[in-house]
């Protein structure tokens, strides 16, 4: 079994994006997924402090300090490129004007409901930033992550135990042994497999039945 | 002549009143209004609501504010980040209340305030422990939450250029919360990279009309920010 990296994840996410969407990337391995997409394809990156038209971080020499993205990281404008208020780039999130939303998360269900803001483990205050508005308001909702916590759970489930971000919101997931389309009515399918990876494997894996496709 | 450009950081301050809601501006240190902050832990106003999307870092600014006890309550998006101590020490110990609000809610509530609409339905949260207690109804087969608008007494802001009107221009993203807060406010106040005299802001390019501003002070960044 040779699963997926973190680069082949975000890579693999970048294939499906096609020219011409509107796309906001999540931090972590979705935020990787910008440097994927192939130079000549044209999709515009959102990010959610009031970029459209974000480009890839400068070289350290050139970073300017006015600019930077949703994880606070320098990051450049691409020609084309636009600024907004806050409220402008909630409207485009909330109004349905995104194509996509890649983000990571702690758990999806087969209902596609996801959390990926708040865990009850640990006493530090939530932070919830534009997770859920995002999660509502994106015309699509892609996840990338593990397919199963540090110590080996599960975070495909038949329900999600951690605090909600939204109710069945995900279509889509992309995780280290393989790519997962959300069904209503039917749930997870399975639509790729890492190399080397079987359907027993994946099911074993997961804390939700998987289907085949058809 | 009307000129809201005050050459003091104490006249900037004046009037804050213990118990205001301050609205503070920026996304993380970008746009954040920090000469602002600074002035208003010299000005000593206590019992203070802050509304800014981040809850500080290290141990200056609103995070100095606040590890200062002057700060009761903060509404935020995102308390949790590297540096945010102080915030993380105070709610540990119970010593800070925390409202935590979607980041698009937060926006809208404000933008809502500043524009006379006391309270609207979205469908962020919706099913979510932020929703709960909250009035949901359903409009065209989709359930939505009801929040209400969020108004301050006092807006801290940042901007790139002034002018003595309050006309306002901001720099990339430092735009962010900066044009909502400074509609949402009774009192606005606008720390700004570049005076320019009326009339050489290109109407065009006004983002925050004077209408919105109260106060003006001029603060250089110096050149990393030039």
């Amino acid at each position: 079994m040779k699963p997926f990296s973190r680069a082949q994840m975000a890579a693999r996410v970048a294939q499906d994006i096609p020219e011409g969407w509107f796309v906001n990337l999540g931090i972590g391995i979705p935020t990787m997924v910008a440097d994927h997409v192939p130079a000549d394809r044209e999709v515009i990156l959102h990010s959610e402090n009031g970029i459209l038209g974000m480009g890839p971080a400068p070289p350290p020499d050139k970073v300017d300090p006015w600019l930077v993205n949703a994880g606070k990281q320098p990051v450049t404008l691409r020609p084309g490129g636009s600024f907004f208020h806050h409220a402008d780039s909630f409207a485009m999130i909330r109004g349905g004007h995104l194509d996509l939303c890649v983000l990571g998360a702690f758990e999806v269900a087969e209902n596609g409901d996801i959390a990926n803001w708040a865990t009850s483990e640990n006493d530090t205050a939530p932070a919830v930033g534009g997770a859920m508005d995002l999660a509502a308001g994106a015309k699509r909702l892609w996840v990338v992550m593990e397919h199963t916590t540090k110590d080996g759970r599960p975070k495909l489930v038949e329900r999600c135990s951690y605090p909600l971000t939204a109710l069945g919101a995900v279509s889509r997931v992309y995780t280290n042994l393989g790519v997962f389309d959300v069904v209503k009515g039917r749930g997870f399918v399975v639509v790729d497999m890492a190399p080397g990876v079987t359907f027993e494997a994946l099911q074993e894996r997961s804390g939700a039945k998987l289907h085949l496709p058809g | 002549m009307i000129n809201k450009i005050v050459r003091t950081m104490a006249e900037a301050m004046a009037g804050i009143r213990d118990g205001s809601t301050v609205l503070i501006g920026g996304f993380g240190a970008v746009g954040q209004p920090d000469a602002l902050i600074e002035g208003l832990i010299e000005q000593g106003a206590k019992d203070l609501v802050c509304v800014a999307n981040n809850a500080g870092t290290g141990r200056t600014g609103l995070a100095r504010l606040m590890e200062l006890g002057r700060v009761r309550k903060i509404i935020c998006s995102f308390p949790r980040s590297a540096g945010s101590v102080v915030f993380e020490e105070l709610y540990r110990e119970g010593r800070i209340e925390l409202e935590i609000v979607p980041q698009g809610t937060l926006a809208e509530r404000m933008r809502a305030a500043g524009a006379g609409v006391p309270a609207f339905y979205t469908p962020t949260g919706v099913g979510t422990l932020l929703a709960q207690g909250k009035e949901v109804r359903e409009i065209d087969g989709r359930p939505y939450v009801l929040e209400r608008a969020l108004k301050g007494d006092v807006a801290l802001i940042e901007a790139w250029e002034a002018d003595r009107w309050g006309n306002l221009t901001y720099r990339e993203s430092g735009r962010n919360f900066n044009p909502v807060m400074a509609m949402a406010a009774e009192l606005t106040i606008a720390q700004a990279m570049h005076i320019r005299a009326l009339g050489e802001i290109n109407p065009d390019h006004v983002v925050t009309p004077g209408i919105f501003v109260d106060r003006v002070i001029h603060v250089d960044r110096g050149p990393d920010w030039a």
